[in-house]
């Protein structure tokens, strides 16, 4: 048996991921999560707040509230059928950065917590900001001409 | 490497210690303790694997009345890094200690050498362990357990479980007939979340080279027990074997008895605690009530780590493989 052969067959014997049941999952929890920030954002601008200020408190809570479900331990279980819909939302980035503070907490605030709590989110953020940099490059060339 | 025993040494008793999951499943009532508590008491999950299994070294002793001064060797090992959780547990026992790890084919691993020792005279006691659990396990090679992720079809799940033998020369059942040590197989897998079929061709080469060392077929035994494939690694296991003209329908698998359907664990169970509490729990026992005579027991484990398969490198696997019977073979 060599290598490609059995490639073949492991793939004739793993079940793949439930393709459409996952997306509906992913879709009606992800979009109740924006739903919520909706609401929320609505609710701010009743209390008078200006538009830029209410998304941003809308942000915050949805970070609060994440981080809560995370520690209280329902996160996972949430994102356990809800996959990609609990992971793209802000809570998902959330609970990316609270799940390991968390966890190595066991190894103490500045070697466990501190150090490990961005080992999930760190590209996320690693990335992010390179790519917001080439595109304020390119954003900032284009207005030259 | 093929052994056979010159006096086959007995497993003369055996104990099992299992946490909250595998508690609620289908073979709880077999265990010496379920824990409700998967920190048992302590307050890291490391602490809580090193006293799972003092546990589970006391609940042996007790049973054959044996104190600690009465234990010549021990061996056995875990999946932590290090192997710190059996190290640590050996901090109050003070038995001579060889750590071993094979992955999650450490149970078989160890009760093999701890049966050389025994069968060579070196001592007339050893006890083998293995033990493994979700939570050491999965902060060292997956993601944070509040983390929300989902796990894929193919994904197996942890056993937080501990088993472990007492091997000893003179015996009444459960004898220890023969071994077989398996090579290091890798036919390609990188993908970590599908580890029965990265260890299913090195269970099938360990049986084809035992069986054709022991001059046995597959259906000269009652079972044929694998550690962790789970269902996607059993099926390639039968179908690696068909092709070689080894029809397995004696074939049970500890990674798929542990948990029920409703426990949702995908592909089945894994670990070094899976085939261990297992072994111990469910099979062992049916040697004394005469319900099993002849069994092959193969562990199987997948030799990697976090850096290496972030790495890119493929899974290299091995399995080894233990024979136990009702009865001492007489000499032909």
């Amino acid at each position: 048996m060599d290598k490609k052969n059995y490639a073949e067959m492991v793939k004739r014997y793993s079940p793949n991921s439930k393709i459409f049941s996952n997306c509906l999952w992913a879709f009606f929890v992800g979009g109740t999560i924006c739903l919520i920030g909706q609401i929320l954002t609505t609710l701010y601008m009743k209390m008078h707040f200006t538009i830029s200020d209410a998304r941003l408190m809308t942000s915050v809570s949805l970070v609060g509230l994440s981080a809560i479900f995370t520690a209280l331990g329902w996160y996972h279980k949430i994102a356990k059928r809800a996959g990609a819909g609990t992971l793209v939302p802000i809570t998902g980035f959330a609970n990316a950065v609270v799940s390991p503070a968390i966890e190595f907490k066991s190894e103490g605030y500045i070697t466990g917590v501190a150090s490990k709590m961005f080992i999930i989110a760190g590209p996320v953020i690693v990335y992010g900001t390179l790519a917001s940099v080439i595109y304020g490059v390119i954003y900032w060339m284009s207005r030259r001409f | 490497m093929y052994i056979k025993y010159k006096n086959s040494p007995s497993i003369t008793a055996w104990a099992s210690v299992v946490g909250k999951k595998e508690s609620e499943g289908p073979l709880a009532h077999l265990f010496d303790e379920c824990s409700e508590d998967d920190y048992f008491s302590k307050d890291t999950w490391e602490k809580a694997e090193t006293e799972m299994q003092t546990r589970c070294i006391n609940h042996l002793l007790h049973k054959k009345g044996l104190s600690v001064n009465d234990i010549n060797l021990f061996m056995g090992g875990d999946l932590c890094n290090q192997i710190t959780s059996t190290a640590f547990s050996m901090r109050d026992f003070g038995f001579p200690f060889l750590g071993l790890y094979n992955a999650c084919s450490t149970m078989a691993e160890s009760m093999i050498i701890a049966s050389c020792m025994v069968d060579a005279g070196y001592t007339d006691n050893a006890i083998a362990l293995a033990s493994s659990h979700f939570c050491t396990a999965e902060r060292q090679y997956r993601t944070p357990l509040d983390y929300g992720g989902k796990r894929t079809p193919t994904a197996q799940w942890t056993v937080t479980g501990c088993g472990s033998v007492l091997v000893q020369s003179m015996g009444k059942t459960s004898f220890i007939n023969s071994a077989q040590i398996g090579a290091v197989v890798d036919l390609g897998v990188t993908d970590t979340n599908n580890m029965g079929a990265a260890m299913a061709p090195a269970a099938a080469d360990t049986i084809k080279k035992y069986l054709k060392n022991s001059n046995t077929k597959a259906s000269d035994y009652d079972l044929i027990i694998t550690g962790d494939l789970g269902e996607v690694g059993s099926a390639l296991l039968k179908d690696l074997l068909l092709k070689e003209n080894i029809v397995l329908d004696n074939h049970i698998d500890c990674g798929m008895v542990i948990y029920d359907e409703e426990q949702k664990v995908q592909s089945g169970a894994s670990g070094c605690g899976c085939s261990a509490s297992v072994i111990a729990a469910k099979f062992l026992p049916e040697f004394e009530k005469e319900k099993l005579n002849n069994i092959l027991f193969i562990a199987t484990g997948a030799l990697l780590s976090p850096a290496t398969s972030m790495q890119g490198e493929s899974i290299p696997c091995i399995a080894h493989l233990v024979n136990i019977r009702s009865k001492k073979e007489t000499k032909k």
